[in-house]
């Protein structure tokens, strides 16, 4: 017995004698604890409003979609049952799961599915926002059955949803209510595996079993508390003294996952990140001297040595990428120009550029150290090549602000894709997206209208075959032009203790699977 | 009489210093780059010009600066702090909500490091040039000159990790549902390392003033002739020697005070302790305005305070020192 034990065996026999607490309170209230670390703090939980990493992490086991998708992302039944597809590919009618409860034990309906989608969301959900675009109607033909009509064939459309893209929240809650300052945000109530218990700003996060789950047997955990620890290295000592059981990707270093790794009874997966598919890459402002001029921009692309960042900044957890497609989401291709890091070439193409060492602010993301290493690398690159370089030193606030108004010659990011390129990578680069104000639109200023052309045919296409070709000519075209220079595909690593079984069970990972975990 | 009125003067200016570091605090927070809602488009990973209007509309941004800034002050005079529209609930809630653990941890740091300083800087004056005061006086300038930081990683490294002794995180045992004493033991655990931590630079500060001020003040000729008198050396000690020292000492316990709320950043946030000094950090890189102007007026608020109680306490250490 560690002496840690002792003293706490010691203090809970002590309060026996002193304040009553039975001595096994202590042992029992630990069976089916699953405990996982949450960085940041999320600024809320309630999912059709905040849809940041943390929060999703949380609330994607409170709230759920209509679909979840396994790692191949094909769609699976969740509250919906069954679905069926028009002819003309624009009505999908869905059959909800009868005997649904919300967890405050009112029955889920048809209503909610249109009151989510048709009010809620379309109030709140920037990202879903963008696919109702698409969506002509959406109407309850009876209690168990949803009508989504749309304007055209729309190629992503059995894609979006999963949970974080469009969660089912409960009409009878929020109708009438104003969406963003209803208290109930505060207790939110889902249909999910796991129940809203307890926030203590600061320190926790507790959810717990829905007894009334919609899947019989399916939550054998009782209690999941998400710890808020604000240090990096202090989150590593926690998951390494024991006192955690899941570290989900990105909340420990890089540096330290190895070691993790390796201590015994533990395990690590990059699994799970199949729908969000996180690809980096350089922003490139294209709209002025010398990143207007396409070779620049390729001698930028050739100088950086990405084998050795997915090395030395990532310890391997990160795939060069080869363009604009994650290799995780449909249509990727590898049949485009490739760009292995060749200093003379680069020189050469800088030359070629008219480039005349003119200063580049480099605008690094400061997400913590691999990202610092990997802006030191390609600082370095460039230096090498030729480019003279100035690191701008700046927090995320700064960041968000330099790139939404576009004050950056390079800028590094990281994108999800969602599984389509229609949802997550013609976003970055057709010229309707180009607006300031937003990160994650077309930054770059990047304009060409065949790319636009083709990028609208994707998403209208409905037939695979036709989307495959339309999208292996754009990533041709966007390879050669190098709107952006392409870092990585990341694999985030999630440890865990082996006696937590079925970590992950899904494409979007813990965020819809804590609440299936089983404990040996 | 005399007492009221400085009380009232000092008060008076206090007030005014509060509400000028106030519209100071203004400025400086509008003058970083971003604001609240490009953070929070930013961490959703995608946003429109609706989402971002939306939100500027809800978080008042959408304001000219100076009605911003009219309307901030004129809810301070009111003693309203405003509301974290990211938080979702009143800055005064957020603050008091973690006013105990902070409280706790600094209150602990501080007592700890009043007590073993002095203490510790008086054994060392008395046995100055000897075994004892040479080990007092290394261990304290080791102390005094080791970041904080590192301390507390080394400190979890061995205690927690390592030996497997000390709790890792938080203020208690999450989920044990612990009552009575044994839940007093259980966040005195938690409550060891970040307070000794937060506790050993000013022990090492106190230990270093004592001895130096108890070592000038033994050379005095009241000393001298206290000791001609045949008063006792342990009396001198205390009631000639220390008493006199402890000027300095309380100067800069008034300051350590000052920063009982907003000055164990690092502590807090190595131990994942849930205080002020975190929600204060964290309402920095999240530009959460009216989160991060309340806890700096409520730092700056407690530091006037302590100010004026440094002042009283000196009047009771030193009689000669008049207050006007």
């Amino acid at each position: 017995m560690k002496r840690r034990h002792l003293i706490q065996a010691g203090s809970a026999a002590f309060g026996l004698s002193i304040a009553g607490v039975p001595l096994h309170t202590l042992a029992q209230s630990k069976k089916g604890v699953v405990n996982v670390l949450v960085q940041p703090e999320p600024p809320g939980l309630m999912m059709g409003i905040v849809q940041n990493g943390p929060t999703q992490l949380i609330s994607g086991n409170i709230y759920e979609g209509l679909l979840r998708y396994n790692e191949k992302l094909e769609p699976q039944p969740q509250l919906a049952t069954s679905w069926t597809v028009s002819e003309d590919r624009k009505t999908y009618v869905f059959k909800l799961k009868p005997n649904v409860k919300w967890h405050d034990g009112k029955p889920f309906t048809s209503a909610d599915v249109v009151f989510s989608c048709d009010v809620f969301l379309r109030k709140t959900h920037a990202r879903f926002r963008a696919s109702l675009e698409q969506v002509e109607s959406i109407k309850a033909l009876d209690s168990l059955t949803v009508e989504f009509k749309l304007k055209q064939p729309f190629g992503p459309f059995m894609g979006i949803f999963e949970n974080g893209t469009m969660p089912m929240v409960p009409k009878h809650v929020y109708e009438g209510t104003d969406f963003l300052t209803n208290p109930a945000n505060a207790t939110p109530i889902g249909t999910g595996p796991l129940k809203f218990k307890e926030w203590v700003k600061g320190s926790y996060i507790q959810l717990v079993a829905n007894e009334q789950y919609h899947v019989a047997g399916a939550v054998t955990v009782g209690s999941v508390y998400f710890h808020v620890i604000p240090d990096a290295a202090s989150r590593a000592a926690a998951f390494e003294s024991g006192k955690v059981d899941i570290a989900p990707g990105g909340t420990v270093e890089y540096f330290d996952v190895g070691r993790l790794a390796k201590l015994p009874g533990t395990s690590v997966t990059t699994k799970g990140w199949e729908f969000f598919a996180p690809h980096s890459w350089l922003w490139i402002n294209n709209r002025t001297a010398p990143m207007n001029n396409v070779k620049f921009r390729q001698a930028v692309w050739t100088a950086i040595d990405r084998e050795a960042m997915a090395k030395i900044a990532w310890y391997g957890f990160a795939k060069p990428a080869t363009g604009p497609f994650n290799s995780h989401i449909a249509f990727a291709s590898d049949d485009v120009a490739k760009y292995p890091r060749d200093l003379n070439k680069a020189k050469k193409l800088l030359a070629e550029s008219g480039y005349k060492g003119e200063t580049i602010r480099l605008l690094p993301l400061p997400y913590g150290e691999s990202w610092q290493r990997q802006a030191e690398i390609v600082r370095q690159n460039l230096t090498q090549a030729g480019i003279k370089i100035e690191t701008v030193a700046t927090d995320v606030a700064g960041w968000n602000q330099r790139c939404s108004e576009w004050d950056f010659d390079l800028a590094f990011t990281y994108v999800y894709q969602y599984g389509d390129p229609a949802l997550g990578v013609s976003r970055n680069y057709t010229s309707s997206n180009i607006a300031k104000g937003s990160p994650f639109n077309n930054v770059a200023g990047y304009v060409n209208p065949k790319v636009d052309e083709l990028f609208a045919a994707g998403a209208k296409e409905s037939d695979p075959a036709k989307r495959k070709a339309i999208y292996a000519e754009v990533q041709k075209i966007l390879v050669d032009e190098v709107p952006v220079a392409w870092l990585h595909e990341i694999n985030f690593p999630t440890l865990y203790r082996n006696k937590i079984q079925n970590v992950v069970s899904s494409g979007i990972g813990l965020n819809d699977s804590l609440g299936r975990v089983t404990l040996a | 009489m005399k007492r009221l009125q400085f009380m009232s003067v000092r008060l008076l200016q206090g007030l005014l210093a509060l509400l000028l570091i106030a519209t100071v605090n203004f400025m400086l927070v509008r003058a970083a780059p971003g604001d609240p809602v490009s953070i929070m488009a930013g961490e959703a990973g995608a946003s429109d010009p609706q989402f971002v209007a939306q939100l500027r509309q809800q978080f008042g941004l959408d304001q000219p600066l100076p009605t911003q800034l009219a309307n901030y002050l004129g809810h301070v005079l009111q003693l309203d702090l405003g509301y974290s529209y990211r938080q979702q609930q009143p800055v005064v809630d957020l603050i008091l909500d973690r006013m105990p653990a902070t409280l706790l941890l600094t209150g602990t740091a501080f007592v700890l490091s009043l007590v073993f300083g002095v203490s510790l800087g008086a054994l060392a004056s008395r046995h100055a040039g000897r075994a004892v005061d040479s080990v007092i006086t290394v261990v304290a300038l080791v102390f005094y000159a080791t970041p904080l930081y590192w301390l507390a990683m080394m400190a979890v490294l061995v205690f927690t990790v390592q030996l497997d002794w000390l709790p890792a995180f938080g203020f208690f045992t999450v989920g044990a549902d612990l009552h009575g004493l044994a839940k007093v033991l259980d966040i005195g655990q938690h409550l060891l390392l970040p307070a000794l931590t937060l506790a050993l630079f000013y022990m090492a500060v106190y230990a270093r003033m004592t001895r130096a001020a108890m070592l000038e003040v033994a050379q005095m000729d009241f000393v001298k002739t206290a000791r001609a008198k045949g008063v006792p050396p342990g009396r001198i000690q205390r009631k000639h020697i220390l008493r006199n020292a402890l000027l300095p000492v309380v100067t800069l316990a008034g300051i350590q005070a000052g920063g009982m709320i907003g000055g164990a950043v690092l502590t807090e946030t190595v131990f994942a302790w849930p205080g002020i000094g975190r929600l204060m950090f964290d309402a920095l890189m999240q530009r959460d305005y009216s989160l991060l102007l309340g806890c700096f007026l409520f730092t700056a608020a407690m530091a006037v305070l302590f100010n004026l109680i440094t002042d009283f306490v000196y009047t009771m250490v030193d009689p000669r020192i008049e207050l006007s």
